[in-house]
């Protein structure tokens, strides 16, 4: 799914949703030096757990050391490597872009085709909201430069791995449909 | 709450100091006779101490300090704590609640500091979690593989009243250090030691910290394993068996760097593959398979590839590979490392009246018959201690490794004696760290703590001015003292015994002297200054770059 130049992780994490837990992720990640391409946090379907995502840039035993490390933090309950091939990943962009009255219609035509949304006019610039996995909001992203791009703000990559796992199985069956750009 | 807690959890001694924000915390301590209180000069001395203590007993030390200057002063033993994975509970008083944050006075963010210093770190907002943060505390500082932990408690907490409850189980859905090891692993890990011709044991702290003397012992004899062990690791395998193969890497005997060079099985348990024993990772121990045992999933791979990695607590892991393995005979690789030693010993004879450290540590070593705790500071007596003492007992050297941190060796081997009182402790100090801790002889007289000291005073920040010789062209910049202390008229003035020794002749008498007085002592060696610390392997580089023994020119300067 990824084509990036260095290879790319995606790491979920169970937290504890106590103060200072994000400061000691960070911390090891800043210690070691690892390097986060992106971070979420949001609340899980546990209550007092969030869960995190990492999107982690290095070779397989980079990733193994970081998986191992945040396996050490006394906050973090579960540490799962989800698999590039298998997973839904997502994120989301709003995108400030520089609009006037020859260009808006070019740029709404974009933005159906990425399936995005226009989500603020203004005389001369609009808001774009784009969900999708990291390249594709990187394309849109990328189209709408010649426009003249003011302003980015990204979520973050949150993933999940498909179908159920083992563990789930065991668990009922509810709650199997989400909607992912709600999340954060 | 917080002393309430400590009883629970079988605490004796705290090493600390007051101070405004922890002072309720104090106040309360009389109630509690239980509790001996050991005031220091320093809050790195109550660290260390509690470090030390924790080295020398197996139990958590206990250190308590105030907020602001008095928690970051710990922070030195905290770190040295932290790199040696040595059990300790440090309370801090915090500045009231609704001040933190405020830049109030005394006020620092000692859990932010600590952070990367710490196993985990806890600042409490309410009293009645107080005793399950104890209770964890204890427990995540003393199991897996230890750690410090820091309790920080703002000052109104302290005196905020609650119903006193101690937990009957934790709640610690994030912490499960795993203890078994893997069947299969150990299978495979039986199966190579069967294979292998000629295996190496590299035995390290964490024998020590599992207490898995016995289980090693049955290993290296059972399958005839020459045994190597590294700095934190001596103490965990007698030096005077005839397996034991004495200390690898940059310092270590060349015997021991070559057995682990032509090893065809590396057997690593408890121990990181440090860079002081490593050198150059690419060109580390290449012609032979790694087994890896340690209790930390992430230092397995960190810095040299495993072939078989078994996660889990070394004694447990060892009792079941024991059973696996089969009594074997190795003459011939055994009688290989003898060869080894033989050929390539520590120190070449010298015929020479010079006062040399090393002759003090071989003195002091058949004078104690080595049995005492040594307790060092960091640097080239350190290196000597390990080298020359022949330490035939259990957890007997107890120095700061992974931190380097001088200035340790006074108040460790405060913390040493006080949780061992039945032993003798020798704290082997350098001129330039015991000046960094000395304000700590006040509390050994003030408490009568028989710590004996050996000063190898060279007037040199010694490792620093052998670098400095080495890799430098002798220029050695800020690494002489031109006016140390008279360090006997500063034992007067601490209301200790102190002695100096300046002749080859007077060595034996003065540390008899020394060990028969009934009190702390200490020795002023003035040896030798620009004696050199052999074998060395330059860092970054590898056993084919190894140093054995000193030039012609530089034994006579």
């Amino acid at each position: 799914m990824t084509t990036t130049e260095s290879p790319k992780h995606t790491i979920t994490a169970l937290v504890e949703d106590k103060p200072g837990v994000l400061n000691r992720v960070s911390s090891m990640f800043r210690r070691r030096g690892y390097n986060i391409a992106s971070l979420a946090v949001g609340h899980s379907e546990i209550a007092n757990l969030s869960r995190m995502t990492f999107v982690v840039e290095g070779d397989e035993s980079t990733v193994e050391q970081v998986t191992k490390n945040l396996h050490k933090l006394v906050d973090v309950i579960k540490v799962s490597d989800v698999s590039i091939q298998n997973c839904v990943s997502r994120e989301l962009a709003l995108v400030r872009v520089r609009a006037n009255v020859q260009t808006r219609s070019e740029i709404m035509q974009i933005v159906d085709i990425f399936r995005a949304n226009i989500v603020d006019v203004a005389p001369d610039s609009l808001i774009i909201e784009v969900t999708g996995d990291e390249d594709k909001v990187d394309s849109l992203q990328n189209l709408l430069r010649s426009f003249g791009v003011l302003e980015v703000m990204r979520t973050g990559t949150i993933a999940m791995d498909r179908g159920l796992s083992d563990e789930q199985t065991d668990k009922d069956n509810s709650g199997s449909t989400h909607r992912m750009e709600s999340g954060l | 709450m917080v002393c309430e807690s400590l009883i629970r959890e079988g605490v004796e001694v705290i090493f600390g100091i007051p101070g405004g924000a922890i002072l309720p915390l104090y106040q309360t301590l009389p109630e509690y006779p239980k509790l001996r209180h050991i005031l220091t000069r320093h809050e790195q001395g109550a660290s260390h101490a509690a470090d030390g203590y924790a080295r020398a007993t197996g139990r958590p030390g206990v250190a308590f300090a105030t907020s602001g200057p008095g928690a970051t002063n710990l922070v030195t033993g905290i770190t040295t704590a932290f790199m040696d994975s040595v059990p300790m509970v440090i309370v801090t008083g915090q500045v009231g609640r609704s001040a933190i944050g405020s830049d109030a006075f005394q006020e620092t963010d000692i859990t932010g500091i600590t952070l990367p210093i710490t196993k985990h770190n806890y600042l409490v907002m309410t009293a009645e979690e107080i005793p399950a943060v104890i209770n964890e505390a204890f427990h995540i500082a003393s199991t897996g593989r230890p750690g410090p932990v820091l309790v920080d408690i703002p000052k109104d907490v302290f005196e905020e009243m609650g119903e006193f409850e101690y937990p009957e189980k934790m709640d610690l859905p994030g912490y499960k250090p795993t203890v078994h090891g893997h069947p299969n692993q150990i299978r495979k890990a039986a199966k190579l030691i069967e294979e292998s011709e000629r295996p190496v044991i590299l035995a390290g702290h964490g024998v020590i910290i599992s207490k898995a003397y016995d289980e090693l012992m049955e290993l290296a004899e059972k399958a005839q394993i020459p045994v190597v062990t590294t700095f934190l690791g001596i103490g965990s395998f007698p030096d005077d068996h005839f397996l034991s193969v004495g200390m690898p890497g940059m310092h270590g005997a060349a015997y021991a760097s070559l057995a682990i060079d032509q090893a065809d099985l590396l057997i690593a348990l408890g121990m990181r593959f440090d860079d002081r024993i490593t050198g150059d990772t690419s060109k580390f121990a290449v012609n032979s398979k790694k087994i890896h045992i340690d209790i930390d999933p992430s230092e397995i791979g960190k810095n040299i590839p495993v072939d078989v990695p078994i996660v889990g607590d070394l004694k447990l892991v060892l009792k079941v590979l024991n059973e696996r393995v089969k009594p074997t005979t190795r003459v011939d690789w055994v009688q290989h490392v003898e060869d080894l030693k033989r050929d390539h010993p520590l120190m070449h004879e010298r015929d020479t009246d010079e006062l040399l450290p090393q002759h003090i540590i071989q003195q002091l070593s058949e004078l104690t018959d080595g049995r005492a705790i040594i307790v060092t500071g960091v640097g080239q007596h350190q290196m000597w201690a390990a080298q020359h003492y022949t330490f035939k007992e259990q957890c007997s050297l107890i120095s700061s490794g992974g931190a380097g941190t001088m200035g340790f060796e006074v108040p460790a081997a405060m913390g040493a004696q006080v949780g061992r009182p039945d032993k003798v402790v020798w704290s082997i100090a350098g001129d330039g760290g015991f000046q960094m801790t000395m304000s700590e002889l006040a509390t050994l007289a003030e408490n009568k703590i028989p710590v004996k000291f050996a000063i190898m005073n060279n007037g040199f920040l010694g490792m620093v001015r052998q670098w400095q010789q080495i890799f430098y062209k002798k220029s050695y910049v800020a690494t002489g003292y031109s006016g140390n202390p008279d360090f006997v008229k500063l034992a007067d003035a601490f209301g200790i015994y102190g002695a100096r020794v300046t002749e080859k002749s007077q060595v034996k008498s003065a540390i008899l002297k020394a060990m028969e007085h009934d009190g702390p002592a200490l020795i002023d060696f003035v040896v030798e200054q620009e004696e050199n610390v052999y074998p060395m392997i330059p860092s970054a580089t590898s056993v084919a770059s190894m140093i054995e023994e000193p030039k012609p020119e530089e034994i006579r300067q």
